[in-house]
């Protein structure tokens, strides 16, 4: 798996005028690679996510995967939302399989990934039930079930635990990080939250806002088992801090809109 | 220390006692108490029920006009031993049965079409906008003329006054689905033929049922007015019948079935709605 956004540019027309969203983004993913997009609020980092899944065009530039062009979305790239987005009227173990049914994915592999996927994300007691009797951490690990259920080449997160309470929040970036590293799911996040950019990923893009654009990239090479500890030494702390200081030093000039 | 606070709190009449004063009845937003709520739903019934009967009883209205319960009771059972009120009461159940069926076999993929994709919604939403601003009613004339006097106007009078308002209804309904919902679709391989029959349709149905349940009132409202004018029996041809012979009584006994019928179909509708959408409620 190879990703590859090249001289990416997107602008909205709004009432007011062109505005200019993300300007000339380069970025890759490789195989097995975990990678973090972090940015203020206005940076694009979700138009950008939804560029990638194919939900929007780009203005300029292109995105490729394994040398083909993106033009729309499809389950070679899972997508997983902040918002809820469990079917309502179908049980878990439905929600999980759904993609696979409309993909027309054999009824005996279907029950079998399912069954796989749900282990994977312990839900498997849960198979029955449905969204409403779930917490906000559990409806996130059926939405990374079922993503994972048509094996993507590249699992997309926006932002996936923001509406979560830190405790939750918490729990699932461990999770998350279990997850990639039992499954080797390629991954892409998006998110505001350094400390979460810094404890998850291998590479940390730096995106500063209006328009946006990719500051610096950063590998983050820190020793051992990640595990929530981790976030007190000093060299997590350092990272963090060097994120934080690049997304606060704004370049004189720039206008705010 | 913790207790302070919470014994201040718990003594309303303290004197330092402050914010919005709690109440039962007021509450905004809130439930009321079981007890309570069917004290209030019984008294909606009996208050209204006792002044006319104590009003009838009076003598300052002429019987004539304004007849007792007991009458009225009297009325519908003597419609009843003659077999007109079932009769009636089936001959309406037909005509507002056909031509709101009709009217929902074409509401449902003409509203989530309008919905779903905004060419379908420009290329009719003109028309329908106009359209269901003709009153119903006003139609009589052209339908007698065209489709005569029997059954066929009759049908095409309810459902002429109910689908225009299905078809809106259930294009609002469509707003409703998320966006998020309708894009994690495509992400996992969806068609959008796919998104339209297996994510915006399921999500629209509880919306579609209460679509029904509300224009069904509608389509009562148009059979009697059908009926008033030319029809053999029904319960509007009922009525029109007893005020020939000033039968007040008999009207009286129609409108109380009239109402009670729109109540059961109107609890069917919820009924069907609470069992077959569970995910929706709450």
């Amino acid at each position: 798996m190879h990703l590859e956004v090249n001289h990416l540019y997107k602008q909205f027309q709004t009432r007011k005028g062109s505005l200019l969203v993300l300007k000339d983004i380069n970025l890759h993913v490789e195989t097995g690679e975990f990678v973090c997009a972090v940015g203020a609020s206005g940076s694009g980092k979700s138009t950008l996510l939804r560029l990638i899944a194919g939900l929007d065009m780009p203005t300029g530039g292109e995105i490729t995967v394994d040398g083909i062009r993106v033009i729309g979305p499809g389950a070679d790239r899972g997508m997983v939302f902040q918002s809820y987005t469990l079917y309502p009227w179908m049980s878990v173990a439905k929600n999980v399989g759904f993609g696979l049914e409309m993909q027309g994915i054999s009824k005996a592999e279907q029950r079998s990934r399912v069954t796989y996927y749900l282990d994977v994300v312990g839900l498997t007691e849960f198979a029955h039930a449905f969204p409403r009797e779930l917490s906000g951490g559990m409806k996130q690990r059926v939405a990374i079930a079922r993503a994972l259920a048509c094996q993507p080449k590249i699992l997309l997160m926006d932002e996936p635990f923001g509406a979560l309470d830190v405790q939750t929040k918490e729990a699932m970036q461990q999770f998350l990080l279990d997850l990639w590293q039992r499954t080797g799911t390629t991954i892409l996040m998006i998110t505001h939250d350094v400390e979460e950019a810094v404890f998850l990923s291998q590479r940390v893009y730096v995106l500063t806002a209006r328009p946006g654009t990719i500051r610096q990239e950063l590998q983050v090479e820190l020793p051992g088992d990640r595990s929530y500890k981790i976030k007190r030494k000093s060299l997590f702390q350092d990272y963090r801090d060097e994120i934080m200081d690049l997304l606060r030093a704004k370049p004189l000039g720039t206008t705010l809109s | 220390m913790i207790t302070q606070p919470l014994s201040s709190a718990a003594n309303p009449q303290a004197p330092e006692a402050q914010g919005l004063k709690p109440t039962v009845f007021w509450g905004i937003a809130e439930d009321i108490p079981q007890p309570l709520q069917w004290g209030l739903m019984g008294l909606s019934i009996t208050v209204p029920f006792g002044l006319w009967w104590l009003l009838a009883n009076s003598g300052v209205i002429n019987p004539k006009f304004l007849p007792s319960p007991i009458e009225v009771a009297q009325a519908f059972g003597n419609l009843w031993q003659k077999g007109y009120l079932l009769q009636d009461t089936f001959a309406s159940f037909f005509r507002v049965g056909s031509g709101f069926l009709l009217a929902a076999i074409l509401s449902v993929p003409i509203g989530i079409g309008m919905g779903t994709f905004a060419s379908i919604r420009a290329l009719m939403e003109p028309i329908i906008g106009i359209v269901r601003y003709m009153p119903a009613p006003a139609f009589i004339p052209l339908l007698i003329i065209y489709l005569g006097l029997d059954e066929p106007p009759k049908i095409a009078l309810i459902f002429i006054g109910t689908i225009f308002f299905n078809i809106l209804m259930i294009m609002d309904g469509v707003k409703f689905v998320p966006k998020d919902l309708i894009e994690t679709t495509y992400t996992l391989g969806g068609q959008r033929l796919q998104v339209l029959l297996r994510v915006i349709t399921p999500y629209v149905v509880p919306k579609i049922i209460d679509t029904f349940r509300v224009n069904m009132a509608a389509s009562w409202n148009l059979v009697v007015v059908a009926e008033l004018l030319a029809a053999n029996e029904g319960l509007g041809k009922r009525i029109e019948l007893a005020q020939r012979f000033f039968r007040t009584d008999e009207i009286f006994a129609c409108l109380i079935v009239l109402g009670l019928i729109g109540f059961a179909i109107d609890l069917t509708f919820r009924w069907i709605l609470k069992t077959s959408c569970k995910w929706a409620i709450e």
